[in-house]
């Protein structure tokens, strides 16, 4: 979607701002946000790109104006609700409804070692060869699509060259809005900055962008 | 969100100045939570624990050390990084698909995600809060001598920049030179010089 998520480029939003020796949470309930996102994930409800999705679909002014916490607190709220894990009227006393069951959490103290030691790959194995090499002349397609997609605007209609493929990937574009994993040869594609932004960007740079094969022509 | 009702920067993504509001309403969805059997509040605990001592840049500090002291090392971490950084075996660290791309005396790298905030968890921690910032996800791609220089660092006029847009499911981890005056110093003592920013491309590794 060309939502207000899609930065990369983007002008106004001021100067980057270190900060020394900040803490891993700046307020306790960050962290018990981060917590309740990675069990909640354990119902199998969503995956990494729905829930994505889920994020850059907040209104545009509260994407912008809310922290990356307060983020993931409405998205993980708006995917609970919408899964009828909580209902609003839950949500509105912050007790369970009377005649609810009392589910058993799928994920304890014990899976923690393995939530946080989980090799999570999306690689997977098709019987495609890859269409590009190392090297290739490709173009990003031109493309608008109302859902998820993680092609985004400014590399759209751009040129550029294959670098190397990661084998195939789970694609987001597909991923997000259905069961289907639909992997496809993943590359990562360079780009001059020149091509991108013009006279202005320095000649010699490159701006590099991991790219699924559907999202290329070749050029 | 109640933030709305407060003074809020746009520019300074922080926690600092979040109302009690917020904090009350993420009690309230977790005693919810727990309450339906949906998540185990002890589980909830051991996360923020987990990421509050257990995952940290100091695991990606070592990866370096080790690649600047061991060249055969390295060479496996720039071909195949996923494989050569579960050789260090973390204790309880992820994986995912990683990516370390090499700084020299004429390319420095940096790493960005324009689309949300992808970071290399297992071997940087959680990212900071200017990672995850708009500020830095729209300027990296299109002005990254800029923002580098907000770091205070200048390139020399003769040094090119490759920009890593984090767009799919593979991490990336910059692999900083080593400074100058260095060489006596063994693993622990190198890890102990390399900071998370030199491992995002926003610093080099300075000796104190």
């Amino acid at each position: 979607m060309n939502g207000v998520h899609d930065l990369g480029g983007m002008h106004g939003f001021g100067p980057v701002r270190p900060e020394t020796n900040e803490p891993v949470f700046h307020a306790a309930w960050e962290g018990r946000v981060l917590a309740m996102n990675r069990l909640m994930a354990g119902w199998k409800l969503w995956n990494i790109d729905s829930g994505r999705h889920s994020i850059e679909r907040l209104p545009p002014p509260d994407y912008l104006g809310w922290t990356y916490y307060e983020k993931w607190l409405q998205a993980l709220t708006n995917r609970s609700l919408a899964h009828g894990l909580i209902t609003a009227e839950e949500l509105a006393s912050g007790h369970k409804a009377p005649d609810a069951p009392v589910a058993t959490p799928p994920l304890t103290v014990g899976d923690i070692e393995t939530i946080i030691a989980a090799k999570i790959s999306y690689e997977r194995a098709i019987p495609e060869k890859p269409r590009f090499a190392a090297g290739d002349a490709v173009r990003a397609k031109m493309i608008n699509p109302e859902g998820h997609t993680r092609l985004p605007r400014y590399a759209r209609g751009r040129f550029g060259t294959i670098l190397r493929d990661h084998g195939a990937h789970v694609f987001p574009d597909v991923h997000a809005h259905a069961a289907s994993e639909a992997p496809q040869t993943l590359y990562t594609v360079g780009f001059t900055a020149r091509e991108f932004w013009g006279e202005s960007a320095k000649d010699g740079d490159i701006v590099y962008l991991d790219l699924w094969e559907s999202y290329l022509d070749a050029a | 969100m109640s933030s709305h009702d407060h003074d809020h920067h746009h520019d300074h993504d922080h926690g600092q100045d979040i109302p009690s509001a917020t904090a009350l309403r993420v009690k309230a969805l977790e005693s919810l939570l727990v309450e339906k059997g949906l998540v185990d509040a002890a589980a909830l605990d051991a996360i923020v624990d987990a990421y509050e001592t257990k995952v940290g840049p100091r695991n990606g500090a070592r990866v370096v050390a080790r690649a600047w002291s061991d060249p055969a090392y390295k060479a496996r971490l720039l071909e195949d990084a996923t494989a050569a950084i579960s050789e260090i075996g973390f204790v309880g660290s992820e994986r995912p698909h990683m990516i370390v791309v090499e700084n020299t005396p004429d390319t420095h790298n940096l790493v960005v995600c324009t689309l949300c905030s992808c970071y290399p968890w297992p071997v940087l921690g959680l990212p900071p809060v200017w990672y995850k910032s708009t500020a830095y996800r729209s300027r990296a791609v299109i002005d990254p001598r800029g923002v580098l220089g907000e770091f205070g660092l200048t390139l020399d006029d003769g040094v090119a920049v490759r920009v890593w847009d984090s767009t799919a499911e593979l991490r990336y981890l910059v692999l900083p030179e080593r400074p100058a005056g260095t060489e006596h110093l063994d693993e622990d003592a190198l890890a102990d010089l390399v900071s998370r920013d030199s491992m995002i491309g926003v610093a080099k590794v300075s000796v104190p």
